[in-house]
């Protein structure tokens, strides 16, 4: 719906009508106003809110929805093997497709399970509608069987949840989580939902009109301020764009080309914006922060101007936060407030939807150029195209005879090619799937970038692959990350969700292992994971994969990297995995280590690039 | 850091007392004092939330909470221009010989005694922290059994209400 104007308006709701909506089973054919159970009430509320693809696992609480699920035909639900697995798998639907990510759990450990994945929602602003199953109302408080006050354990990290008791608040609980999971910045919401609820007759209502007087679904950004960006943009001699996932998750990634092209400015893409603006365009520097590209990093620190878009200065990015691009004016725009002035002091604020800051800068933009002309930001070129011929992007080949990670990677986004969705888990293998493959278009790139939440890579891969069947959808993950949530190789497998994993297996927890070599003497306690090359390969990837219903593929040397991607491409009716083993002591440079200033940057172990060479301030 | 005193109209709905108080100690707040009642209107309740901050971790703190579902509406009110209220009830030891100096204070600070037995009083006073804190030195010579103290309450002083508007929103 459209940004609304006023501070917290009561936000209207397109109708949803039953009548428009998908017919043809008894839940969804059910007309406004009917009678029906509390848990057939659910499941069409579910229908009416549109959605149709549910991730989830059932158990005794959430067991009567599970019945009038079964003759739902709207509604695909995918049976999981473990909750967080459904959780993840939401997400990265909602990361592919933009729509919001479902998933269902019973109550106690059910529900539990699903911490990890709202957690992991809540930091990347992926708007997830987490459905739980509750004891009974009047067993509540009593420490029953598989009871967790899910919604208190949950508030910190949602959006909103509530716990409903009552059968006829149901519909306009799932309407209202909705609403609230993908208007103003997105975010997960849970309803917690008690089985004397479901269990009880109600009147299925769907609410024509959401009534939230105290949520804020955003504001058009404000005139005044947008022409004060424009006019710093117009004037600028060292101008960056500093891109975050905000800009994806609004869909705005063709404003910040328009934006791009018309300032001439360097644009930075951050690890939740990989995508937003192609990696081919010739303003783009790649990631900044604490694995980012020399050139990246450097623009930010050496900028008089940084224009951060949908981004939050996290820390990764920052690094020491008073160090950071000192000498910048910064104009932050976000459409939540509260970003604003969190970590750095923002010289002009602008608070609204990414797509509407656009379409408000790029014609003020405009007008400061032809009133005053275009910025003459020739050196300033000049000074960024040094560092990036000088510091490029790049790694040295291993000596110990295996595959570099780097080059597989590589390889695996150059023969797969920019229409696909590749998901990531969290380490090195994360950062090079973020370095090393290159994106042209926004959402090819999922992963866990706030919470970093190991495991997310399987499960986000296999949603992803449900949302978008039509793309190839690889997983890059780590050995240890794939450790952890595999087992839902075996819903792919069932439910005929062809994903591909590329197991980037260096045979330990492999950036906890770099920092261990860095920081505390090579001293390797507890990363070595015994499952590459040259050990007893427990477990073995590729008979357990096998074991999964999947096809199971090794590679072991460089020589063979290209047929074995392409064999892994050429299977498409079946879950395929390949077990790369590579070598561990590859590292992820450059880098910026924790807690220090990214004046502090290292190209590679022990070289620090020459900041200011040709620079006359 | 100074002492800031927040009114923030919520919903009246479960849970919500929770979620304020849990995003000030999850964003290390320090709540000095806090009291939550009803409003004029049902449908609202007022929290007052008295916190040790500086100012901008209080812009912070503000627009977190304007984020939660239920908040409708955060004021500061400024010491000047508010009325800012605490209510204690003290029970103090008091046997026929300090009976009478005891009196005379609770009579200094217009104050009440609320119960009466052989060897104690309870005395109930209202009153801005500081008069408050007064009160207790006062009678810190004595033998102070028990105290119990609200959290500051706070009004804005003039016509203008900070409810009227949010209550429009409810109602609409």
């Amino acid at each position: 719906m459209a940004q609304v104007k006023a501070p917290k308006p009561s936000a209207l709701m397109s109708p949803a009508p039953a009548s428009t909506r998908a017919p043809a089973t008894a839940t969804a054919t059910a007309h406004a106003g009917e009678r029906m159970s509390g848990a057939q009430s659910l499941i069409r509320s579910l229908e009416a809110a549109g959605a149709t693809d549910v991730f989830g696992l059932p158990g005794g609480a959430i067991l009567p929805a599970y019945d009038p699920l079964m003759d739902s035909t709207q509604l695909r639900h995918i049976l999981v093997r473990h909750e967080q697995g459904a959780g993840h798998a939401a997400q990265g639907y909602a990361h592919a497709t933009g729509k919001p990510g479902v998933c269902i759990a019973t109550s106690g450990p059910g529900a539990t399970n699903l911490v990890t994945p709202i957690a992991d929602a809540n930091m990347d602003s992926i708007p997830l509608v987490a459905i739980t199953g509750q004891v009974a109302a009047a067993s509540i408080g009593t420490d029953a069987f598989q009871e967790a006050d899910i919604v208190g354990i949950t508030q910190p990290i949602t959006k909103h949840n509530v716990l409903v008791t009552n059968p006829d608040d149901i519909p306009r609980a799932v309407a209202e989580a909705f609403y609230i999971a993908t208007h103003g910045r997105p975010g997960p919401v849970l309803v917690d939902v008690a089985k004397s609820a479901m269990q009880a007759q109600t009147t299925f209502n769907w609410p024509d009109r959401i009534e939230l007087p105290g949520f804020n679904a955003g504001a058009r950004p404000h005139a005044k301020t947008v022409q004060e960006a424009a006019r710093l943009l117009a004037t600028a001699r060292r101008p960056v764009l500093y891109v975050g996932g905000g800009v994806i998750r609004s869909g705005a990634s063709a404003g910040l080309r328009r934006l791009t092209d018309l300032s001439g400015a360097a644009v930075v893409t951050t690890l939740m914006a990989r995508g937003a603006l192609p990696d081919s365009h010739p303003q783009h520097l790649g990631m900044p922060g604490m694995h980012g590209t020399v050139a990246a990093v450097a623009a930010l620190q050496k900028a008089d101007l940084v224009v951060a878009l949908g981004a939050r200065f996290d820390d990764r990015v920052t690094g020491k936060l008073d160090s950071f691009a000192p000498h910048a004016t910064i104009v932050h725009a976000d459409i939540d407030p509260a970003e604003i002035g969190k970590n750095r002091a923002v010289d002009v604020p602008i608070v609204g939807d990414l797509k509407d800051v656009f379409d408000a800068l790029v014609p003020a933009l405009d007008a400061e150029h032809t009133r005053h002309g275009k910025p003459d930001l020739e050196a300033w070129w000049a000074q960024i195209d040094d560092w990036r011929d000088t510091y490029g992007l790049g790694y040295t080949p291993t000596d110990d005879g295996h595959s570099s990670p780097q080059y597989v990677i590589q390889r695996l986004g150059e023969i797969s090619g920019p229409d696909t969705i590749f998901t990531s888990g969290v380490g090195q293998h994360q950062m090079w799937a973020s370095q090393f493959i290159k994106y042209e278009r926004p959402n090819t790139w999922i992963n866990s970038g706030g919470l970093g939440t190991m495991g997310f890579s399987v499960p986000a891969a296999m949603g992803a692959k449900v949302g978008e069947p039509d793309r190839t959808v690889w997983s890059i993950d780590g050995d240890g990350c794939f450790q952890m949530t595999n087992q839902e190789l075996v819903t792919c497998a069932i439910n005929e969700i062809p994903i591909k994993v590329a197991i980037i297996n260096n045979s330990s927890l492999g950036m906890v292992r770099q920092w261990q070599t860095l920081f505390y003497e090579s001293r390797y306690s507890n990363t070595d994971l015994h499952t590459g090359h040259g050990t007893r390969r427990i477990p073995d990837f590729v008979k357990l994969s096998e074991a999964m219903g999947c096809v199971g593929l090794r590679c072991e040397t460089d020589a063979d990297v290209d047929a074995t991607i392409k064999r892994a491409m050429e299977i498409d009716d079946q879950p395929v995995v390949v077990d790369f083993t590579v070598s561990r002591d590859a590292m992820v440079w450059p880098m910026v280590a924790a807690g220090t200033s990214n004046d502090e940057i290292q190209y590679a172990r022990g070289i620090a690039p020459e900041w200011d060479r040709g620079e006359e301030e | 850091m100074t002492t800031h005193t927040l009114s923030v109209l919520v919903e009246n709905k479960p849970g919500v007392l929770a979620r304020v108080s849990g995003l000030f100690s999850r964003r290390a707040f320090n709540i000095h004092s806090l009291a939550v009642g009803q409003t004029e209107h049902p449908e609202i309740s007022r929290i007052t939330v008295v916190v040790d901050v500086d100012e901008l971790p209080l812009e912070q703190v503000t627009k977190q909470l304007n984020k939660l579902v239920h908040v409708l509406k955060i004021v500061e009110l400024e010491r000047d221009r508010s009325v800012q209220r605490d209510l204690i009830l003290v029970k103090v030891r008091a046997d026929a010989r300090q009976r009478a100096d005891i009196l005379q204070i609770v009579d200094l600070f217009r104050a009440h005694v609320v119960d009466v037995a052989t060897d104690s009083l309870v005395i109930e006073a209202v009153g801005a922290p500081e008069k408050l804190q007064a009160l207790l030195s006062a009678l810190e010579p004595h033998d102070i059994r028990e105290i119990v103290q609200s959290g500051t309450v706070a009004i804005g002083r003039g016509a203008r209400s900070i409810t009227e508007r949010a209550f429009e929103r409810v109602s609409a």
